[in-house]
Protein backbone atom coordinates (compact mmCIF):
# COMPACT_ATOMS: atom_id res chain seq x y z
CA UNK A 1 0.00 0.00 0.00
CA UNK A 2 0.93 3.28 -0.78
CA UNK A 3 -0.15 5.96 1.29
CA UNK A 4 0.92 9.84 0.47
CA UNK A 5 0.06 11.84 3.29
CA UNK A 6 -0.28 15.99 3.76
CA UNK A 7 2.48 15.87 1.09
CA UNK A 8 3.60 19.48 0.09
CA UNK A 9 6.60 20.24 -2.34
CA UNK A 10 8.13 23.89 -3.26
CA UNK A 11 10.74 25.03 -5.00
CA UNK A 12 13.08 27.89 -4.52
CA UNK A 13 13.04 30.43 -7.56
CA UNK A 14 14.90 33.17 -8.23
CA UNK A 15 15.32 35.23 -5.36
CA UNK A 16 14.15 34.20 -2.19
CA UNK A 17 10.27 33.73 -3.55
CA UNK A 18 9.05 30.13 -3.52
CA UNK A 19 6.57 28.46 -5.67
CA UNK A 20 4.14 25.64 -3.98
CA UNK A 21 3.48 22.74 -6.80
CA UNK A 22 1.98 20.52 -4.28
CA UNK A 23 -0.30 21.27 -1.54
CA UNK A 24 -0.99 18.75 0.82
CA UNK A 25 -1.97 16.08 -1.08
CA UNK A 26 -3.28 12.95 0.93
CA UNK A 27 -3.63 10.05 -1.33
CA UNK A 28 -3.45 6.06 -0.85
CA UNK A 29 -3.09 3.25 -3.30
CA UNK A 30 -4.05 -0.34 -2.58
CA UNK A 31 -1.96 -2.95 -3.82
CA UNK A 32 -2.71 -4.29 -7.41
CA UNK A 33 -4.49 -1.51 -8.14
CA UNK A 34 -4.32 1.14 -11.09
CA UNK A 35 -3.90 4.25 -10.21
CA UNK A 36 -4.35 7.17 -12.22
CA UNK A 37 -3.48 10.96 -11.07
CA UNK A 38 -4.89 13.72 -13.81
CA UNK A 39 -3.89 17.05 -14.42
CA UNK A 40 -3.24 19.45 -16.89
CA UNK A 41 0.20 20.65 -17.76
CA UNK A 42 1.64 22.58 -14.54
CA UNK A 43 -0.84 21.04 -11.90
CA UNK A 44 2.02 19.23 -10.41
CA UNK A 45 1.54 15.78 -11.61
CA UNK A 46 5.49 15.03 -12.68
CA UNK A 47 6.91 16.22 -9.45
CA UNK A 48 3.96 14.05 -7.11
CA UNK A 49 5.01 11.19 -9.03
CA UNK A 50 8.77 12.10 -8.34
CA UNK A 51 8.12 12.11 -4.38
CA UNK A 52 6.89 8.75 -4.31
CA UNK A 53 10.60 7.34 -4.99
CA UNK A 54 12.42 10.39 -3.70
CA UNK A 55 13.79 11.46 -6.94
CA UNK A 56 11.90 15.12 -5.73
CA UNK A 57 12.49 15.30 -1.73
CA UNK A 58 8.77 16.60 -0.65
CA UNK A 59 8.98 19.95 1.53
CA UNK A 60 6.36 18.54 4.05
CA UNK A 61 4.68 15.56 4.62
CA UNK A 62 5.23 11.63 3.79
CA UNK A 63 5.40 9.23 1.74
CA UNK A 64 4.95 5.75 3.06
CA UNK A 65 5.31 1.71 0.84
CA UNK A 66 3.92 -0.97 3.01
CA UNK A 67 4.28 0.78 6.20
CA UNK A 68 7.82 2.42 5.49
CA UNK A 69 8.21 6.15 5.54
CA UNK A 70 10.92 6.52 2.28
CA UNK A 71 11.46 9.78 3.34
CA UNK A 72 13.70 8.59 6.56
CA UNK A 73 15.99 6.25 4.33
CA UNK A 74 19.80 6.62 4.40
CA UNK A 75 20.80 7.32 0.54
CA UNK A 76 21.77 3.58 0.52
CA UNK A 77 18.67 2.31 1.45
CA UNK A 78 16.94 4.43 -1.02
CA UNK A 79 19.04 3.14 -3.51
CA UNK A 80 17.71 -0.44 -2.49
CA UNK A 81 14.26 0.26 -2.33
CA UNK A 82 14.49 2.13 -5.37
CA UNK A 83 14.88 -1.56 -7.55
CA UNK A 84 11.31 -1.73 -6.16
CA UNK A 85 9.70 1.14 -7.77
CA UNK A 86 10.49 0.91 -11.20
CA UNK A 87 9.86 3.91 -13.65
CA UNK A 88 8.89 4.31 -17.26
CA UNK A 89 8.84 7.84 -18.48
CA UNK A 90 7.43 10.20 -21.75
CA UNK A 91 10.69 10.23 -23.47
CA UNK A 92 11.47 6.40 -23.15
CA UNK A 93 15.16 7.52 -22.08
CA UNK A 94 16.61 4.25 -23.06
CA UNK A 95 20.69 4.15 -22.48
CA UNK A 96 21.28 5.26 -26.52
CA UNK A 97 24.29 3.46 -26.36
CA UNK A 98 23.32 -0.11 -25.11
CA UNK A 99 21.32 -2.54 -27.54
CA UNK A 100 18.04 -3.41 -26.47
CA UNK A 101 19.35 -6.83 -24.67
CA UNK A 102 21.35 -4.15 -22.42
CA UNK A 103 19.46 -1.88 -21.66
CA UNK A 104 17.29 -4.39 -20.17
CA UNK A 105 20.08 -5.85 -18.19
CA UNK A 106 20.95 -2.45 -16.64
CA UNK A 107 19.06 -2.38 -13.88
CA UNK A 108 19.90 -5.63 -13.00
CA UNK A 109 23.81 -4.92 -13.31
CA UNK A 110 23.37 -1.98 -11.22
CA UNK A 111 21.68 -4.84 -8.96
CA UNK A 112 24.69 -6.71 -8.78
CA UNK A 113 23.18 -9.71 -10.41
CA UNK A 114 25.45 -12.00 -12.44
CA UNK A 115 25.53 -11.80 -15.91
CA UNK A 116 24.51 -14.78 -17.43
CA UNK A 117 20.98 -14.95 -14.99
CA UNK A 118 20.49 -11.21 -16.23
CA UNK A 119 20.62 -12.47 -19.83
CA UNK A 120 18.50 -14.68 -19.40
CA UNK A 121 15.73 -13.02 -17.55
CA UNK A 122 16.06 -10.03 -20.40
CA UNK A 123 15.49 -12.92 -22.90
CA UNK A 124 12.59 -13.85 -20.86
CA UNK A 125 11.53 -10.22 -20.72
CA UNK A 126 11.85 -9.11 -24.72
CA UNK A 127 9.34 -12.18 -24.84
CA UNK A 128 7.08 -10.84 -22.58
CA UNK A 129 7.04 -7.31 -23.85
CA UNK A 130 6.54 -9.13 -27.86
CA UNK A 131 9.79 -7.87 -28.98
CA UNK A 132 11.84 -11.50 -28.61
CA UNK A 133 14.00 -9.91 -32.20
CA UNK A 134 14.76 -6.85 -31.04
CA UNK A 135 18.06 -7.89 -28.71
CA UNK A 136 20.30 -6.92 -30.52
CA UNK A 137 18.91 -3.67 -31.71
CA UNK A 138 19.43 -0.25 -30.93
CA UNK A 139 17.03 2.14 -29.30
CA UNK A 140 17.06 4.47 -32.57
CA UNK A 141 16.34 1.95 -34.20
CA UNK A 142 12.92 1.28 -32.89
CA UNK A 143 9.77 3.19 -33.35
CA UNK A 144 8.19 4.87 -29.68
CA UNK A 145 6.21 2.26 -29.17
CA UNK A 146 9.10 -0.23 -29.25
CA UNK A 147 11.00 1.84 -27.44
CA UNK A 148 8.38 1.73 -24.53
CA UNK A 149 8.13 -1.70 -24.41
CA UNK A 150 11.51 -1.95 -24.06
CA UNK A 151 11.27 0.52 -21.31
CA UNK A 152 8.58 -1.37 -19.85
CA UNK A 153 11.01 -4.60 -20.19
CA UNK A 154 13.81 -3.02 -18.56
CA UNK A 155 11.40 -1.67 -15.60
CA UNK A 156 10.27 -5.15 -14.91
CA UNK A 157 13.95 -6.68 -14.69
CA UNK A 158 13.95 -5.47 -11.07
CA UNK A 159 10.44 -7.50 -9.88
CA UNK A 160 9.17 -4.56 -9.02
CA UNK A 161 6.56 -4.29 -6.96
CA UNK A 162 5.37 -0.88 -7.68
CA UNK A 163 5.47 0.43 -11.84
CA UNK A 164 5.14 4.54 -11.92
CA UNK A 165 4.24 5.94 -15.43
CA UNK A 166 4.90 9.18 -15.97
CA UNK A 167 3.11 10.50 -19.30
CA UNK A 168 4.01 7.16 -20.48
CA UNK A 169 2.12 7.01 -23.25
CA UNK A 170 1.61 10.84 -24.09
CA UNK A 171 4.52 10.64 -26.92
CA UNK A 172 2.49 7.59 -28.97
CA UNK A 173 -0.24 7.37 -31.49
CA UNK A 174 -3.37 6.65 -30.17
CA UNK A 175 -3.41 2.85 -31.48
CA UNK A 176 0.36 2.35 -29.64
CA UNK A 177 -0.74 4.09 -26.89
CA UNK A 178 -3.60 1.49 -26.61
CA UNK A 179 -1.42 -1.40 -27.10
CA UNK A 180 0.75 -0.06 -24.40
CA UNK A 181 -1.66 0.22 -22.26
CA UNK A 182 -2.60 -2.99 -22.68
CA UNK A 183 0.14 -4.32 -21.81
CA UNK A 184 0.29 -2.45 -18.84
CA UNK A 185 -2.95 -3.87 -17.45
CA UNK A 186 -1.49 -7.51 -18.35
CA UNK A 187 1.57 -6.94 -16.62
CA UNK A 188 -0.83 -5.62 -13.21
CA UNK A 189 -3.10 -8.86 -13.88
CA UNK A 190 0.16 -11.32 -14.33
CA UNK A 191 2.25 -10.22 -11.66
CA UNK A 192 0.20 -8.27 -9.45
CA UNK A 193 1.79 -5.04 -9.61
CA UNK A 194 0.35 -1.77 -8.49
CA UNK A 195 0.40 0.11 -10.79
CA UNK A 196 0.50 4.72 -11.22
CA UNK A 197 -0.50 6.73 -14.01
CA UNK A 198 0.17 9.96 -14.85
CA UNK A 199 -1.27 11.66 -17.55
CA UNK A 200 -2.81 14.34 -19.09
CA UNK A 201 -5.33 12.46 -21.11
CA UNK A 202 -8.55 11.41 -20.05
CA UNK A 203 -8.97 8.42 -22.54
CA UNK A 204 -5.83 6.85 -20.76
CA UNK A 205 -7.48 6.61 -17.43
CA UNK A 206 -11.19 5.93 -18.71
CA UNK A 207 -8.97 2.98 -20.50
CA UNK A 208 -7.12 1.01 -18.36
CA UNK A 209 -7.66 3.18 -14.32
CA UNK A 210 -9.25 1.52 -11.34
CA UNK A 211 -9.07 4.99 -9.14
CA UNK A 212 -8.19 8.39 -10.25
CA UNK A 213 -7.05 11.26 -8.63
CA UNK A 214 -7.63 14.90 -10.00
CA UNK A 215 -4.76 17.46 -9.26
CA UNK A 216 -5.54 20.97 -10.11
CA UNK A 217 -2.46 23.34 -9.42
CA UNK A 218 -1.46 21.22 -6.87
CA UNK A 219 -4.17 20.18 -5.17
CA UNK A 220 -6.30 17.32 -5.39
CA UNK A 221 -9.23 18.10 -5.67
CA UNK A 222 -11.53 15.09 -6.25
CA UNK A 223 -10.33 11.60 -5.92
CA UNK A 224 -12.19 8.02 -6.05
CA UNK A 225 -13.07 5.48 -8.80
CA UNK A 226 -12.83 5.97 -11.79
CA UNK A 227 -16.58 5.62 -12.84
CA UNK A 228 -18.23 7.78 -9.44
CA UNK A 229 -15.37 10.84 -10.76
CA UNK A 230 -16.61 10.65 -14.41
CA UNK A 231 -20.08 10.28 -14.16
CA UNK A 232 -20.49 13.06 -11.55
CA UNK A 233 -17.43 15.42 -11.24
CA UNK A 234 -17.90 17.94 -9.39
CA UNK A 235 -14.66 20.26 -8.92
CA UNK A 236 -14.41 22.59 -12.23
CA UNK A 237 -10.88 21.03 -12.88
CA UNK A 238 -12.54 17.55 -13.08
CA UNK A 239 -15.52 18.90 -15.42
CA UNK A 240 -12.98 20.87 -17.37
CA UNK A 241 -10.91 17.28 -18.17
CA UNK A 242 -14.42 14.56 -18.35
CA UNK A 243 -16.42 17.05 -20.69
CA UNK A 244 -14.27 18.29 -24.36
CA UNK A 245 -13.03 21.84 -24.00
CA UNK A 246 -14.60 24.37 -25.52
CA UNK A 247 -18.07 23.52 -25.79
CA UNK A 248 -19.07 25.04 -22.71
CA UNK A 249 -18.22 27.93 -24.27
CA UNK A 250 -19.78 27.91 -27.37
CA UNK A 251 -22.94 27.14 -25.92
CA UNK A 252 -23.22 29.56 -23.30
CA UNK A 253 -23.94 31.83 -26.26
CA UNK A 254 -27.14 30.55 -26.64
CA UNK A 255 -29.12 32.66 -23.63
CA UNK A 256 -32.56 31.53 -24.54
CA UNK A 257 -32.20 28.11 -23.21
CA UNK A 258 -30.88 26.79 -20.05
CA UNK A 259 -28.65 23.90 -20.06
CA UNK A 260 -28.87 20.68 -17.96
CA UNK A 261 -26.42 17.66 -17.88
CA UNK A 262 -28.22 14.16 -17.63
CA UNK A 263 -25.27 11.53 -16.77
CA UNK A 264 -26.17 7.62 -17.19
CA UNK A 265 -24.76 5.12 -15.17
CA UNK A 266 -24.61 1.67 -16.94
CA UNK A 267 -25.96 0.15 -19.64
CA UNK A 268 -29.46 -0.18 -18.62
CA UNK A 269 -29.89 4.02 -17.73
CA UNK A 270 -28.05 4.32 -21.19
CA UNK A 271 -30.78 2.11 -22.58
CA UNK A 272 -33.84 4.05 -22.19
CA UNK A 273 -34.88 6.38 -24.36
CA UNK A 274 -35.44 9.48 -22.25
CA UNK A 275 -35.84 12.31 -24.48
CA UNK A 276 -38.72 10.63 -26.35
CA UNK A 277 -40.46 9.37 -23.14
CA UNK A 278 -40.04 13.18 -21.82
CA UNK A 279 -41.11 14.90 -24.30
CA UNK A 280 -44.23 12.70 -25.04
CA UNK A 281 -45.11 12.20 -20.96
CA UNK A 282 -44.24 15.95 -19.84
CA UNK A 283 -44.47 17.46 -23.20
CA UNK A 284 -41.47 19.06 -22.45
CA UNK A 285 -39.05 19.55 -25.64
CA UNK A 286 -35.38 19.07 -25.22
CA UNK A 287 -32.33 20.34 -27.67
CA UNK A 288 -29.71 17.58 -27.23
CA UNK A 289 -26.22 20.06 -27.02
CA UNK A 290 -23.93 17.71 -26.37
CA UNK A 291 -23.97 13.54 -25.77
CA UNK A 292 -21.09 11.38 -25.45
CA UNK A 293 -21.23 7.56 -24.38
CA UNK A 294 -17.66 6.07 -22.93
CA UNK A 295 -16.70 2.72 -21.36
CA UNK A 296 -14.62 2.84 -18.23
CA UNK A 297 -13.85 -0.54 -16.88
CA UNK A 298 -16.89 -2.91 -17.78
CA UNK A 299 -19.34 -0.15 -17.08
CA UNK A 300 -21.11 2.34 -19.92
CA UNK A 301 -21.38 5.64 -18.97
CA UNK A 302 -23.17 8.18 -20.90
CA UNK A 303 -23.30 11.91 -20.91
CA UNK A 304 -25.82 14.62 -22.05
CA UNK A 305 -26.10 18.21 -22.27
CA UNK A 306 -29.58 19.20 -22.87
CA UNK A 307 -31.02 22.46 -23.81
CA UNK A 308 -34.62 23.62 -21.93
CA UNK A 309 -36.20 26.65 -22.82
CA UNK A 310 -35.93 29.58 -20.36
CA UNK A 311 -38.62 29.04 -18.03
CA UNK A 312 -37.90 27.98 -14.33
CA UNK A 313 -41.37 25.98 -14.16
CA UNK A 314 -40.47 24.07 -17.36
CA UNK A 315 -36.68 23.27 -15.84
CA UNK A 316 -37.50 22.07 -12.10
CA UNK A 317 -40.28 19.94 -14.26
CA UNK A 318 -37.83 18.35 -16.34
CA UNK A 319 -35.04 17.90 -13.37
CA UNK A 320 -37.45 16.26 -11.12
CA UNK A 321 -38.86 14.06 -14.44
CA UNK A 322 -34.95 13.06 -15.02
CA UNK A 323 -34.32 12.65 -10.77
CA UNK A 324 -37.18 9.82 -10.59
CA UNK A 325 -35.24 7.69 -12.96
CA UNK A 326 -32.69 5.05 -12.12
CA UNK A 327 -28.91 4.98 -12.13
CA UNK A 328 -29.07 8.64 -13.68
CA UNK A 329 -27.66 12.17 -12.02
CA UNK A 330 -28.95 15.77 -13.40
CA UNK A 331 -28.01 18.86 -12.41
CA UNK A 332 -28.55 22.04 -13.97
CA UNK A 333 -25.68 24.31 -14.89
CA UNK A 334 -24.62 27.63 -14.00
CA UNK A 335 -22.42 30.33 -15.62
CA UNK A 336 -19.27 28.52 -14.33
CA UNK A 337 -19.05 24.85 -15.15
CA UNK B 1 65.00 29.74 -52.51
CA UNK B 2 64.51 26.69 -55.23
CA UNK B 3 67.89 26.69 -56.77
CA UNK B 4 69.50 23.16 -57.25
CA UNK B 5 71.18 23.36 -54.05
CA UNK B 6 68.70 24.25 -51.76
CA UNK B 7 66.72 21.46 -52.63
CA UNK B 8 69.62 19.02 -52.26
CA UNK B 9 70.10 20.68 -48.77
CA UNK B 10 66.54 20.10 -47.84
CA UNK B 11 66.08 16.84 -49.23
CA UNK B 12 69.27 15.85 -47.31
CA UNK B 13 67.57 17.44 -43.91
CA UNK B 14 64.24 15.89 -44.78
CA UNK B 15 66.18 12.36 -45.15
CA UNK B 16 67.95 12.21 -42.01
CA UNK B 17 65.93 14.40 -39.67
CA UNK B 18 62.60 13.90 -40.56
CA UNK B 19 61.68 10.30 -39.75
CA UNK B 20 63.34 11.11 -35.72
CA UNK B 21 61.32 14.36 -35.69
CA UNK B 22 58.10 12.93 -37.01
CA UNK B 23 58.61 9.83 -34.29
CA UNK B 24 59.41 12.47 -31.48
CA UNK B 25 56.23 14.70 -32.49
CA UNK B 26 54.13 11.53 -32.43
CA UNK B 27 55.45 10.38 -29.23
CA UNK B 28 55.16 13.39 -27.06
CA UNK B 29 51.74 13.90 -28.41
CA UNK B 30 50.61 11.09 -27.57
CA UNK B 31 52.04 10.97 -24.18
CA UNK B 32 51.44 14.52 -23.25
CA UNK B 33 47.35 13.58 -24.02
CA UNK B 34 47.81 10.63 -22.03
CA UNK B 35 48.54 12.53 -19.34
CA UNK B 36 46.41 14.91 -19.61
CA UNK B 37 43.61 12.83 -20.10
CA UNK B 38 44.16 10.91 -17.04
CA UNK B 39 44.44 14.39 -14.82
CA UNK B 40 41.37 16.20 -16.91
CA UNK B 41 38.69 13.25 -17.58
CA UNK B 42 38.48 12.55 -13.76
CA UNK B 43 38.56 16.88 -13.46
CA UNK B 44 35.69 17.02 -16.43
CA UNK B 45 33.55 14.57 -14.46
CA UNK B 46 33.61 16.58 -11.18
CA UNK B 47 33.16 19.88 -12.89
CA UNK B 48 29.51 18.30 -14.02
CA UNK B 49 28.33 15.53 -11.28
CA UNK B 50 30.42 18.13 -8.72
CA UNK B 51 27.33 20.96 -9.70
CA UNK B 52 24.33 22.06 -7.64
CA UNK B 53 21.44 19.74 -8.10
CA UNK B 54 23.51 16.80 -9.80
CA UNK B 55 24.39 13.66 -9.35
CA UNK B 56 26.87 14.32 -6.56
CA UNK B 57 27.33 17.97 -5.69
CA UNK B 58 30.32 19.28 -3.98
CA UNK B 59 30.71 22.17 -1.76
CA UNK B 60 29.64 25.42 -3.48
CA UNK B 61 33.91 26.93 -2.62
CA UNK B 62 35.56 23.95 -3.96
CA UNK B 63 33.39 24.23 -7.21
CA UNK B 64 34.07 27.93 -7.16
CA UNK B 65 37.65 26.90 -6.57
CA UNK B 66 38.26 24.55 -9.43
CA UNK B 67 36.36 26.25 -12.01
CA UNK B 68 38.67 29.38 -11.14
CA UNK B 69 42.26 27.58 -11.29
CA UNK B 70 41.20 25.59 -14.69
CA UNK B 71 40.18 29.07 -15.85
CA UNK B 72 43.55 30.55 -14.66
CA UNK B 73 45.85 27.34 -16.45
CA UNK B 74 43.54 28.18 -20.17
CA UNK B 75 44.19 31.78 -19.96
CA UNK B 76 48.38 31.81 -19.74
CA UNK B 77 49.24 31.71 -23.46
CA UNK B 78 51.13 28.58 -23.61
CA UNK B 79 54.61 30.60 -24.80
CA UNK B 80 54.78 31.96 -21.38
CA UNK B 81 53.61 28.83 -19.70
CA UNK B 82 56.47 27.26 -20.91
CA UNK B 83 58.60 29.23 -19.40
CA UNK B 84 56.63 29.37 -16.02
CA UNK B 85 56.63 25.61 -15.58
CA UNK B 86 60.42 25.38 -15.88
CA UNK B 87 61.34 24.40 -11.97
CA UNK B 88 58.46 22.23 -12.55
CA UNK B 89 59.79 20.52 -15.13
CA UNK B 90 63.18 20.44 -13.42
CA UNK B 91 61.33 19.10 -10.12
CA UNK B 92 59.48 15.95 -12.05
CA UNK B 93 61.76 15.08 -14.91
CA UNK B 94 65.39 16.09 -13.77
CA UNK B 95 65.88 18.81 -16.50
CA UNK B 96 64.31 21.24 -18.32
CA UNK B 97 65.64 20.49 -22.18
CA UNK B 98 64.68 17.94 -24.32
CA UNK B 99 61.81 16.58 -25.68
CA UNK B 100 60.42 14.62 -22.53
CA UNK B 101 60.91 17.53 -20.77
CA UNK B 102 58.56 19.56 -22.72
CA UNK B 103 55.93 16.82 -22.06
CA UNK B 104 55.11 18.75 -18.42
CA UNK B 105 54.01 22.12 -20.44
CA UNK B 106 52.25 20.44 -22.98
CA UNK B 107 50.31 18.57 -19.78
CA UNK B 108 50.08 21.36 -18.01
CA UNK B 109 48.23 23.42 -20.40
CA UNK B 110 46.29 20.85 -21.67
CA UNK B 111 44.33 19.34 -18.88
CA UNK B 112 42.38 22.28 -18.30
CA UNK B 113 41.62 21.65 -21.31
CA UNK B 114 40.60 18.00 -21.55
CA UNK B 115 38.88 18.99 -18.30
CA UNK B 116 36.22 21.81 -20.26
CA UNK B 117 36.13 19.37 -22.85
CA UNK B 118 35.15 15.91 -20.88
CA UNK B 119 32.58 18.56 -19.17
CA UNK B 120 31.15 19.63 -22.16
CA UNK B 121 30.68 16.10 -23.57
CA UNK B 122 29.00 15.20 -20.31
CA UNK B 123 26.59 17.88 -19.96
CA UNK B 124 24.93 16.90 -23.58
CA UNK B 125 24.07 13.50 -21.74
CA UNK B 126 20.37 13.36 -21.61
CA UNK B 127 19.45 14.35 -18.33
CA UNK B 128 16.28 12.47 -18.67
CA UNK B 129 18.60 9.00 -19.18
CA UNK B 130 20.34 10.19 -15.46
CA UNK B 131 17.21 10.89 -13.82
CA UNK B 132 16.13 6.86 -15.06
CA UNK B 133 19.25 5.69 -14.10
CA UNK B 134 18.28 7.38 -10.26
CA UNK B 135 15.08 5.79 -10.32
CA UNK B 136 16.40 2.34 -11.21
CA UNK B 137 18.61 3.16 -7.94
CA UNK B 138 21.94 3.29 -9.37
CA UNK B 139 24.65 5.23 -7.41
CA UNK B 140 26.92 8.66 -8.38
CA UNK B 141 29.44 5.95 -9.65
CA UNK B 142 27.22 3.74 -11.24
CA UNK B 143 26.00 6.71 -13.07
CA UNK B 144 29.49 8.53 -14.14
CA UNK B 145 31.05 4.61 -15.17
CA UNK B 146 27.79 3.12 -16.90
CA UNK B 147 25.74 5.81 -18.02
CA UNK B 148 27.63 9.69 -18.32
CA UNK B 149 30.93 8.26 -20.13
CA UNK B 150 29.48 5.45 -22.05
CA UNK B 151 26.67 7.43 -23.46
CA UNK B 152 28.88 10.36 -24.32
CA UNK B 153 31.39 8.32 -25.89
CA UNK B 154 31.11 9.67 -29.15
CA UNK B 155 31.23 13.07 -28.02
CA UNK B 156 34.35 12.41 -25.91
CA UNK B 157 36.02 10.47 -29.37
CA UNK B 158 35.47 13.78 -31.09
CA UNK B 159 36.15 16.23 -28.35
CA UNK B 160 39.59 13.97 -27.96
CA UNK B 161 40.54 14.95 -31.21
CA UNK B 162 40.44 18.37 -30.72
CA UNK B 163 42.33 17.92 -27.79
CA UNK B 164 45.54 15.55 -29.57
CA UNK B 165 45.70 17.66 -32.35
CA UNK B 166 45.79 20.86 -30.11
CA UNK B 167 48.74 19.21 -28.39
CA UNK B 168 50.29 18.49 -31.60
CA UNK B 169 50.32 22.03 -32.17
CA UNK B 170 51.50 22.78 -28.47
CA UNK B 171 54.08 20.35 -28.76
CA UNK B 172 55.50 22.10 -32.16
CA UNK B 173 55.74 25.60 -30.02
CA UNK B 174 57.77 23.59 -27.38
CA UNK B 175 61.12 23.86 -29.89
CA UNK B 176 61.55 27.10 -28.86
CA UNK B 177 62.57 25.65 -25.37
CA UNK B 178 64.09 22.59 -27.24
CA UNK B 179 61.48 20.08 -27.11
CA UNK B 180 62.37 18.00 -29.97
CA UNK B 181 60.20 17.51 -32.95
CA UNK B 182 58.94 18.69 -36.25
CA UNK B 183 58.17 22.03 -34.54
CA UNK B 184 61.96 22.12 -33.48
CA UNK B 185 63.13 21.41 -37.20
CA UNK B 186 61.36 24.25 -38.13
CA UNK B 187 62.18 26.66 -36.02
CA UNK B 188 65.70 25.93 -36.22
CA UNK B 189 65.94 25.25 -39.79
CA UNK B 190 63.17 28.26 -40.93
CA UNK B 191 64.10 31.06 -38.45
CA UNK B 192 67.24 30.77 -37.52
CA UNK B 193 68.98 29.43 -40.56
CA UNK B 194 66.57 30.88 -43.21
CA UNK B 195 66.18 27.40 -44.70
CA UNK B 196 62.22 28.20 -45.45
CA UNK B 197 62.23 25.05 -47.81
CA UNK B 198 63.10 22.90 -44.74
CA UNK B 199 59.93 24.90 -42.68
CA UNK B 200 57.71 24.37 -45.21
CA UNK B 201 58.32 20.37 -45.22
CA UNK B 202 58.00 20.35 -41.52
CA UNK B 203 54.63 22.69 -41.70
CA UNK B 204 53.35 20.17 -44.14
CA UNK B 205 54.33 17.08 -42.03
CA UNK B 206 52.60 18.83 -39.37
CA UNK B 207 49.56 19.23 -41.42
CA UNK B 208 49.32 15.62 -42.86
CA UNK B 209 49.51 14.77 -39.22
CA UNK B 210 46.49 16.60 -37.81
CA UNK B 211 44.60 15.68 -40.64
CA UNK B 212 45.47 11.96 -39.92
CA UNK B 213 44.43 12.60 -36.68
CA UNK B 214 41.15 13.69 -37.43
CA UNK B 215 40.18 11.40 -40.16
CA UNK B 216 40.69 8.83 -37.17
CA UNK B 217 39.12 10.51 -34.97
CA UNK B 218 36.18 11.37 -36.83
CA UNK B 219 35.41 8.15 -37.75
CA UNK B 220 36.00 6.39 -34.43
CA UNK B 221 33.35 8.45 -33.20
CA UNK B 222 31.15 8.06 -35.60
CA UNK B 223 31.31 4.30 -35.99
CA UNK B 224 30.76 3.86 -32.00
CA UNK B 225 27.56 6.17 -32.11
CA UNK B 226 24.88 3.91 -31.83
CA UNK B 227 22.18 6.94 -31.87
CA UNK B 228 23.18 6.99 -35.97
CA UNK B 229 22.37 3.58 -36.89
CA UNK B 230 19.11 3.49 -39.01
CA UNK B 231 16.81 0.10 -39.27
CA UNK B 232 18.46 -2.47 -41.00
Amino acid sequence: MIEIKNLSKSFQTTGNTTTEVLKDISITIQNGDIYGIIGMSGAGKSTLVRCINMLERPTKGTVMIDGCDIGSLSKKELRQIRQNIAMIFQGFNLLMQRNCLKNICFPMELAGMKKTEAKKRALELLNMVGLPDKANAYPAQLSGGQQQRIAIARALATNPKILLCDEATSALDPKTTHSILELIRDINKRLNITVIIITHEMSVVEEICNHVAILDHGVVVEQGTVGSVFSNPKSTAAKRLVFPSGVYEVLRTNTKERCIRVVFHGALATGTPLIAQMAVKQNITANILFASTRCIGDKVYGNMLLGISDDDVVVNRAITYLQGIDNIVVEELGDNV
Amino acid sequence: MFNQESLAEAGQILLNEFPFAVWETLYVTMLATAFAILIGLPIGVLLVVGEKGSVLPFPKGIMYILNIIINLLRSVPFLILMILVLPLSRLIIGTTVGTVASIVPLVIAAFPFVARLVESSLRDVNPNIIEAAQSMGASPLQIVVKVMLPESLPSLLSNATIAITTILGYSAMSGIIGGGGLGQIAINYGYYRYRYLVMIAAVILLIILVQIFQSLGTFLAKKCDKRLKRKR
